[in-house]
């Protein structure tokens, strides 16, 4: 078999755009391979070109058929698109299947689409540990638009808003409560709304409950500088998609260059660099208290100390 | 965080049986691994070219159709051609002995018939990732 080519030797290739490459280099990242991680720090910073797209929604509302079709208009204007997909693994096995793939066929066959489906591995919060060195690498790669489909959002999970250039929230029609769908934050963090299955006859009401809940909101919006669009689209015949794009681009215009855009990206870089140092902190804590762990949990079940007590205990000596 | 056993399930051309791929990838989920499902219809090409882009482990594809003696050599055609030495093939479905034998002389590291417990697909297949070891 092959030898392990360095990740290092994987950056020259991976700036000519060579899938391979690109695509070892995302699952060292995934992996969590130490080795991995001085490539993945020179590909951070040589990158940052890119339109980083989010695009999120309730499970089923249409966002991976969406994704093929918005990558499809992308690429007829001869943009190279790279998309990573989310889903949830499965708590109990922690394996996963990865099913928005298959909605993106259509898009097989294209060189210049890159699709990577990634599984949660227990991560809260709509995206995956990897994802955003994903985006790192697709970006070095030379693909000018990087789309990323979140897992089905419940309602909390708007970690995207922190890692996307442009946020894109997706509702269907007819799934209920249309304004259930988009409560608590939903609404606060898209910077295009889209109502998905406009063919459908319900999507009308869909589309005039969203829009009033915006314009009662106008006031209160954290982003006065720019005026979030509702658009109504269907994705098997490209209605909306005109205006869609259009939108994307005047949301791009509009954080190039200006302070609200400067603002944004401090955001992310603030939001990237708190979500490292946790993951690090977890990853150090875990190794180290390993050993000491079934003592303090023995403590804890005869109740000779407490919770709050112990854990302080376990981290002062598990991180020193 | 340790990655687990990545796999695309593949059905390519006009076979539509889909039960048998369908099971496998409940099986492979359900022990732990990320799996991807290319869907009905796929060319040797797609199917070569998501493999690659998802970087899997495994690529296995499920013909039940007769056509194995003309995907496979395709398959490792479109590999070679890019360069891929470390992706485990392996093949499932229906097909005849004969056929079997030539498909490992191809290269397809195991080839999984009807009746295969659910357990004996997840072993071979952790053990054939085992086997190449890191990458
Ligand atoms: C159910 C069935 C159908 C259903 C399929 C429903 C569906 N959505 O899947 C229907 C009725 C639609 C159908 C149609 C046809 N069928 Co049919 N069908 C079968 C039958 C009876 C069972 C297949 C099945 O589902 N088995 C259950 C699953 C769980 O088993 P499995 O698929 O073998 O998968 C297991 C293993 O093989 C392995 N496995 C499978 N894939 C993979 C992949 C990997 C990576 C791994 C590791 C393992 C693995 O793991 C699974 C679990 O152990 C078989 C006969 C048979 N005994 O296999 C004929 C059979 C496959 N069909 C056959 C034929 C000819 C047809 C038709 C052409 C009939 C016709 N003239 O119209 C059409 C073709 C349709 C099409 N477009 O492809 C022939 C194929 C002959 C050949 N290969 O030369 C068979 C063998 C029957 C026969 N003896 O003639 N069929
Ligand atoms: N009528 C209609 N149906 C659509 C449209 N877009 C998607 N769908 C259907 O909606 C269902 C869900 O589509 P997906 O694209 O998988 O939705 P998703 O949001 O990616 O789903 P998850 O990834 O599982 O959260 C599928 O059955 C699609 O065919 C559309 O424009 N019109
Ligand atoms: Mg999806």
């Amino acid at each position: 078999m092959s030898a392990y080519v360095p990740s290092v030797e994987l950056i020259p290739r991976i700036e000519r755009g060579e899938i391979h490459a690109i695509a070892r280099l995302i699952s060292r990242a995934e992996a969590g391979i130490p080795e991995a991680r001085a490539a993945l720090a020179q590909v951070y910073r040589r990158a940052g070109r890119s339109h980083v797209i989010g695009i999120t929604g309730v499970p089923g509302s249409g966002k991976s058929t969406l994704v093929a079709t918005l990558a499809a208009r992308l690429r007829a204007r001869g943009s190279k698109v790279g998309i990573v997909a989310v889903d949830p693994s499965s708590p109990y096995s922690g394996g996963a299947i990865l099913g928005d793939r298959i909605r993106m066929s259509d898009l097989a066959g294209d060189a210049g689409v890159y699709i990577r489906s990634m599984a949660t591995h227990g991560a809260m919060g709509g995206l995956a540990q990897a994802t955003l060195d994903a985006v790192d690498v697709l970006d070095l790669g030379g693909f000018d638009a990087i789309i990323i489909e979140t897992v089905g959002v419940g309602q909390d999970e708007v970690e995207i808003a922190k890692a996307s250039d442009t946020t894109v929230v997706v509702s269907a029609p007819g799934l209920g409560d249309e304004v259930q769908a988009i409560k608590a934050g939903m609404l606060e963090i898209a910077d295009i709304h889209l109502v998905s299955k406009c063919d459908r006859s319900d999507a009308n009401r869909t589309l005039t409950d969203l829009k009033q809940m915006l314009t009662l909101g106008a006031q209160t919006a954290a982003k006065p500088e720019w005026r979030t669009p509702v658009i109504g689209v269907c994705s098997f015949t490209g209605q909306g998609f005109d205006e869609f794009l259009t939108a994307l681009e005047g949301h791009r215009g509009a954080s190039q260059n200006t302070d609200i855009g400067r603002r944004r990206r401090l955001a992310i870089a603030a939001f990237r660099l708190q979500k490292t140092a946790e993951n690090l902190l977890i990853e150090r804590f875990t190794q180290a208290a390993a050993g000491l762990r079934p003592v303090f949990a023995e403590r804890l079940r005869l109740r000779e100390s407490d919770p709050y007590s112990l854990a302080t205990d376990l981290l002062a000596a598990s991180l020193k | 965080m340790r990655q687990p056993i990545r796999v695309l399930l593949a059905k390519v051309g006009l076979d539509g049986h889909d039960r048998g791929v369908k099971v496998v990838a409940r099986t492979l989920r359900d022990a732990g691994m990320d799996v991807i499902y290319s869907g009905l219809h796929r060319t040797p090409e797609e199917v070569v070219s998501a493999a690659i882009q998802e970087d899997v482990d495994v690529l296995g594809v499920s013909l039940l159709s007769g056509v194995q003696l003309t995907v496979f050599p395709k398959i490792f055609k479109l590999l070679a051609d890019k360069g891929i030495n470390d992706l485990i093939i392996v093949a499932g479905g229906v097909m005849p002995d004969e056929d079997v034998v030539e498909l490992k002389k191809m290269g397809v590291s195991e080839v999984l018939l009807q009746d295969t417990p659910p357990d004996a697909i997840v072993k071979t297949l952790t053990r054939l990732v085992a086997e190449r070891g890191p990458r």
